[in-house]
């Protein structure tokens, strides 16, 4: 079985309407279906890793999204069905979130190792 | 009198947070008693078909009824709902061609066919307009 490594890099795409990021879901649905996939956010995608996020309540009209997508949920349930999640803490740096804000269960790593990391996998897929 | 603002939209359903962003400002303009014009150009004309459905979601374990999923025809439909309960005008739009193109043909009643005729009157007419394109970084 192939190790894949899929790189997020945008956040918040859609996923009022969605009711999900659709790059977390697809991964997901593939390690659901067997993949050995794991997570390293970059760009943008890395507040996903922040903690508290509270996207409810928005109405459109009189129509409510009442299963908002939240993210670092998500995350810690694909850390829970075996998935590793890593965050580019330059990213997170360049961003100016504060490192105590995200989810203590993530990796943060330096930019720099990422090419490091490939080496534990077949494939990486850049989201 | 009302004012009258108009919008641009370009993303198709389900791709951008602009979509989301731009219903949020159509929403609290017609509950500002403004007046909203929406020309939905390229994948925007997919906004408003009809055959959009709600869905399960197999990752988060959740029925269709459980996920209850929105559907972008939905927010429209009760936009024009807000509008003909706050006495405003809301003109939905979407380029024909760009609904040929692409089979979107069976939409909802609250969107109307037209072209870019019909962009170029609303904006004339209107005290403010807003392109909102797609972009991708």
């Amino acid at each position: 079985m192939n190790r894949i490594l899929s790189i997020v890099t945008t956040a918040y795409r859609a996923t009022q309407e969605e009711q999900d990021d659709a790059v977390l879901w697809v991964n997901r649905a593939l390690v659901n279906g067997g993949a050995q996939i794991d997570f390293l956010l970059q760009g943008s995608a890395v507040n996903y890793a922040v903690a508290r996020q509270d996207p409810a309540g928005l109405v459109i009209g009189s129509v409510a999204i009442e299963r908002p997508a939240v993210p670092p949920a998500d995350l810690l349930a694909a850390q829970d069905s075996g998935m590793q999640v890593f965050v580019d803490r330059d990213d997170v740096e360049a961003l100016g979130i504060e490192p105590g804000s995200l989810e203590r269960q993530f990796e943060l790593i330096p930019k720099t190792s990422a090419t490091a990391l490939f080496e534990h996998y077949d494939q990486v897929w850049l989201w | 009198m009302n004012k009258t603002i108009t919008l641009c939209l370009m993303d198709p359903p389900y791709e951008s947070a602009n979509t989301t962003t731009a219903l949020r400002i159509v929403d609290a303009a017609i509950r500002q008693h403004v007046n909203v014009n929406v020309f939905a150009y390229e994948g925007a004309v997919a906004l408003t078909v009809k055959d959009q459905a709600p869905h399960a979601n197999p990752v988060h374990g959740t029925s269709v009824e459980e996920e209850k999923h929105p559907t972008t025809k939905d927010f429209v439909a009760s936009l024009a709902r807000l509008a003909d309960a706050m006495n405003v005008n809301f003109d939905w739009v979407n380029c024909g061609l760009c609904v040929d193109e692409r089979g979107t043909g069976n939409v909802i009643e609250s969107a109307r066919r037209g072209g870019p005729p019909d962009f170029l009157e609303m904006v004339s007419t209107s005290d403010a307009s807003l392109v909102v394109p797609t972009r991708r970084d």
